[in-house]
């Protein structure tokens, strides 16, 4: 969901970057220095998993993972998403510089919320089926949620683009079910394997 | 042309992208298209096709329903659809400038390690924090893409082959949870080891040297002639009627 240079205007540029710097600086306040590795080594892994191209049909998608990033890093998912969205910019070109902020926001925010809601719930899940389906609600909700955000960004940002952010949701539907079920299975498997992974923001005692 | 300084750099990417993104009139854009495919194509890099041609989905969307949903005089008819004129010209100018831009970011930025860019940021003031975690992230992952590549060739020697089933969703699942406990395994590691030689968040990223003249003279120009075309842009109105 990479949002390039030149479609929105500089009200909704500005204001996604205001945002998104206040959620940034709310994750930098919970990440404290000793967490930094960690949730730089849990970005990059992400960031790998970002790479995988999930067939659907004659197409395929790439996976997002904002509602697992959500989970594991809580509000620090705003600087994660920040700084693998810059790595992305720099290493392949995906998405603009000016549009940093809007796409930051849009992908972490529902990300954090996702997090915020399912996840005392994952965690405190007695069996891996009960952390798998709520696994799958934020996957799918962090999915419809930044495509929801981008619609939005582009009806404010020019009238014309109405009729694509209309049907934006829509469009992300079949990744929303993707991400949904990789996210449950990814959930099950640590719920099974290392149900200590999944401990809120970057720091284990 | 481009400055050396990695400050600089990231200035006027930011300068030139930011005026470039907000052009109105066809024939400005155009311009700046030219001007950045032409330097792009003199550059030791070449055009960066594969940059070019990666579009997201509702880009692709808007380009191609744009002319459709517009009123105005109709161009081309297909079927019961019409492609008015002034969609097209629409279409025309964001696709003039989204090429504008990432040529222009690939220009200024794409040479750039991400240590050294991790240091620049440093300067520009970003907060330590976040620009350790820039570096740390952009150094791990290489090291975790290797993992997961090694988890693929394993997936791949079984035998697995993608597919749209519940298969492929629940392997991708497992390789995503494999490598989250090998990340979280690998994180206390380091954590350990940098607790150990004393790290706070100050990565040694060398001294800061004030940007030379010239250096500064080039991100100007960049920065400069963007600004022009965005003052010509909102002149063209008056100038062209």
């Amino acid at each position: 969901m990479h949002i390039p240079d030149g479609i929105l205007s500089v009200p909704v540029l500005a204001g996604g970057a205001a945002l998104a710097a206040a959620g940034v600086a709310m994750g930098l306040r919970r990440l404290d220095d000793r967490a930094i590795p960690r949730a730089a080594i849990l970005s990059a892994a992400f960031f790998a998993g970002s790479l995988i191209a999930v067939p659907i049909g004659p197409t395929s998608v790439h996976l997002v993972f904002a509602g697992l990033i959500g989970v594991m890093l809580g509000w620090a998912i705003f600087p994660a998403v920040l700084v693998a969205l810059a790595l992305q910019a720099v290493l392949f070109g995906f998405g603009g510089l000016t549009a940093l902020g809007v796409t930051t926001l849009a992908v972490a925010a529902p990300g954090a919320l996702a997090g915020a809601v399912f996840g005392p719930g994952i965690r405190r899940a007695a069996r891996p089926a009960a952390a798998m389906w709520r696994g799958a609600l934020a996957g799918a909700l962090a999915v419809l949620g930044a495509a929801a955000l981008v619609a939005v960004a582009l009806v404010l940002s020019d009238g014309h683009f109405a009729p694509v952010a209309r049907v934006m949701t829509a469009v992300y539907l079949p990744l929303a079910a993707v991400e949904a079920a990789v996210t449950a299975f990814a959930l099950g498997f640590l719920a099974r394997v290392q149900p200590g992974a999944l401990s809120p923001l970057a720091v284990r005692a | 042309m481009i400055p050396a300084d990695p400050r600089l750099r990231i200035a006027a990417a930011f300068a030139a992208v930011l005026s470039l993104s907000q052009l109105t009139a066809m024939p400005v854009a155009a311009l700046a298209c030219a001007g950045a495919v032409l330097a792009a194509a003199m550059s030791a890099g070449g055009l960066p096709w594969r940059r070019l041609m990666h579009l997201e989905g509702f880009v692709l969307m808007l380009l191609v329903t744009l002319p459709l949903t517009i009123p105005g005089t109709p161009l081309v008819r297909v079927g019961p659809l019409a492609a008015s004129a002034e969609g097209l010209a629409q279409a025309a100018l964001l696709g003039c400038k989204i090429t504008a831009a990432v040529l222009t970011m690939t220009l200024l930025l794409a040479g750039l390690d991400p240590v050294r860019l991790g240091g620049a940021l440093a300067g520009l003031r970003v907060p330590p924090r976040l620009v350790a975690l820039f570096v740390a992230t952009a150094r791990y992952v290489e090291t975790i893409g290797q993992e997961a590549a090694r988890l693929r060739d394993a997936m791949r020697a079984r035998g697995f082959r993608p597919r749209t089933d519940r298969h492929t969703l629940q392997s991708y699942g497992n390789l995503m949870g494999m490598l989250l406990v090998r990340s979280l395994d690998r994180a206390e590691r380091v954590e350990e080891a940098m607790r150990a030689r004393g790290f706070t968040r100050h990565l040694p990223l060398g001294e800061a040297t004030p940007p030379t003249g010239p250096d500064i003279a080039r991100a100007t120009l960049i920065a400069g002639a963007a600004a022009l075309l965005l003052l010509g842009d909102r002149a063209w109105p008056i100038l062209s009627s």
